[in-house]
């Protein structure tokens, strides 16, 4: 039984050593695994000035806007987390997903003039999976709910 | 109490485990072929249309099972390697071996589906984010152990090297599972978790969940076959096995 115990300790220490360093790296690798920075990190000056970088959020709505220039379609919009919002300037075909109101990433870098002109945009889906009629439902309610706090009224 | 543990001890002898292994994958097998049918069907037919997504997200009910599997089985087979070490049981070696390939399949599956779905929803077949990334690196440990088990003529040498890269992967689990949660990531987060339930309609997680056991069923019907095929072939020079009548006749 003695040998078998101290294999089984050394193991198991050694799991743990392992869970510690790996631990450590990602506590000292921090926010640098991020895929993107949030407009109030941007805002922070987190993200890099002068480097590509991913810009991420949800893009504001009636923000969007499209100007034809020649054969180009230029598309700008704004991308907001709710605190802060960094303008996007775009040229190029915008993925299925996209919409007002809902997540986007964008690649590219922040020019002088605070506006991030992106090279890349991709939709961030959400983790909500539901029939049309179910989204319909929670809007008309969301939207009751709002009516019903804007006049006053109390709630049944 | 003795007894019990003798019992158990009992079915890590390759020569018992053989037949029963047989039984078992059997029934798995019966059982995948089941529960893939209606999961397909209701995949395809049962399964309401997303809100946002359309059709195109009925590749969920294939990504999500196999990469929830890519990682259970990864699981399982660190603690037969952890078992195989402290116990010195062949066969738990030759369970993790056997579990190897079925889980590099299914780390394959969920990233290729996801790589499918990526390019209409997000707009890119792949992107370095923490959940894609980490995700890779499951498949390379699938790979790698296997590589580095076959690579090492002495069989016992090489499941406990093999082992040993089982053990120290493991963290990589844990990794993927919160890398969502961690960082920002394109990847989203999960929609169906234990502490906050799911965020799917009841229909659409039924479906995942009848193809989750389908492929559970799957992995554990080809485990058996294949480790009835590994303790054949280790055993080879033993009286029992000589006498068995698939190898006698």
């Amino acid at each position: 039984m003695k040998p078998r115990r101290k294999r089984l300790s050394f193991i198991l220490l050694g799991m743990l050593l392992l869970f510690v360093a790996a631990w450590m790296v990602f506590r000292a690798l921090g926010n640098n695994l991020s895929y993107f920075f949030s407009p109030t990190e941007v805002a922070q000056g987190k993200a890099p000035a002068n480097h590509v970088f991913r810009l991420g959020g949800l893009v504001e709505k009636g923000s969007l806007k499209r100007a034809d220039r020649g054969n180009q379609v230029e598309v700008s919009f704004v991308v907001t987390d709710n605190q802060q919002s960094v303008p996007v300037r775009y040229n190029g075909i915008l993925p299925d997903l996209f919409a007002e109101g809902r997540g986007v990433i964008a690649q590219g870098h922040l020019g002088k003039d605070g506006v991030f002109v992106a090279d890349e945009v991709l939709a961030k889906h959400d983790e909500n999976y539901m029939p049309p009629e179910v989204a319909d439902a929670l809007k008309k309610a969301h939207k009751e709910g709002v009516a019903q706090m804007a006049t006053g009224a109390k709630r049944p | 109490m003795s007894s019990r543990i003798l019992n158990w001890f009992k079915f890590a002898s390759p020569a018992t485990f053989y037949p029963l292994a047989g039984t078992i994958g059997r029934a798995a097998a019966a059982v995948a072929v089941v529960l893939l049918a209606v999961g397909l069907y209701m995949s395809f037919f049962v399964a309401p249309t997303d809100y946002k997504q359309g059709e195109g997200y009925r590749i969920i009910f294939v990504h999500v099972p196999a990469a929830w599997m890519s990682m259970f089985i990864y699981v399982v087979m660190a603690f037969w390697a952890a078992t195989g070490l402290v116990f010195r049981t062949r066969l738990s070696f030759m369970m993790a071996r056997a579990l190897a390939p079925t889980g590099a399949l299914m780390t394959f599956i969920a990233l290729w589906t996801g790589a499918f779905w990526g390019k209409p929803m997000w707009g890119a077949w792949w992107v370095w984010d923490a959940r894609l990334t980490s995700e890779l690196i499951l498949f390379f440990l699938y790979v790698g152990y296997i590589a580095l088990q076959g690579a090492i003529p002495d069989v016992r040498r090489g499941d406990r090297a093999g082992a040993i890269l089982l053990l120290v992967g493991v963290v990589n689990i844990p990794i993927i599972y919160f890398s969502v949660k961690w960082w920002n990531t394109l990847h989203q987060g999960a929609s169906v978790s234990i502490t906050k339930g799911s965020s799917m309609a009841a229909v659409m997680l039924e479906t995942m969940l009848i193809m989750t056991f389908a492929f559970w069923a799957y992995a554990i019907a080809v485990a058996m076959a294949r480790v009835r095929l590994i303790i054949l072939e280790r055993e080879r020079d033993t009286r029992w096995v000589s006498e068995l009548p698939e190898v006698a006749g």
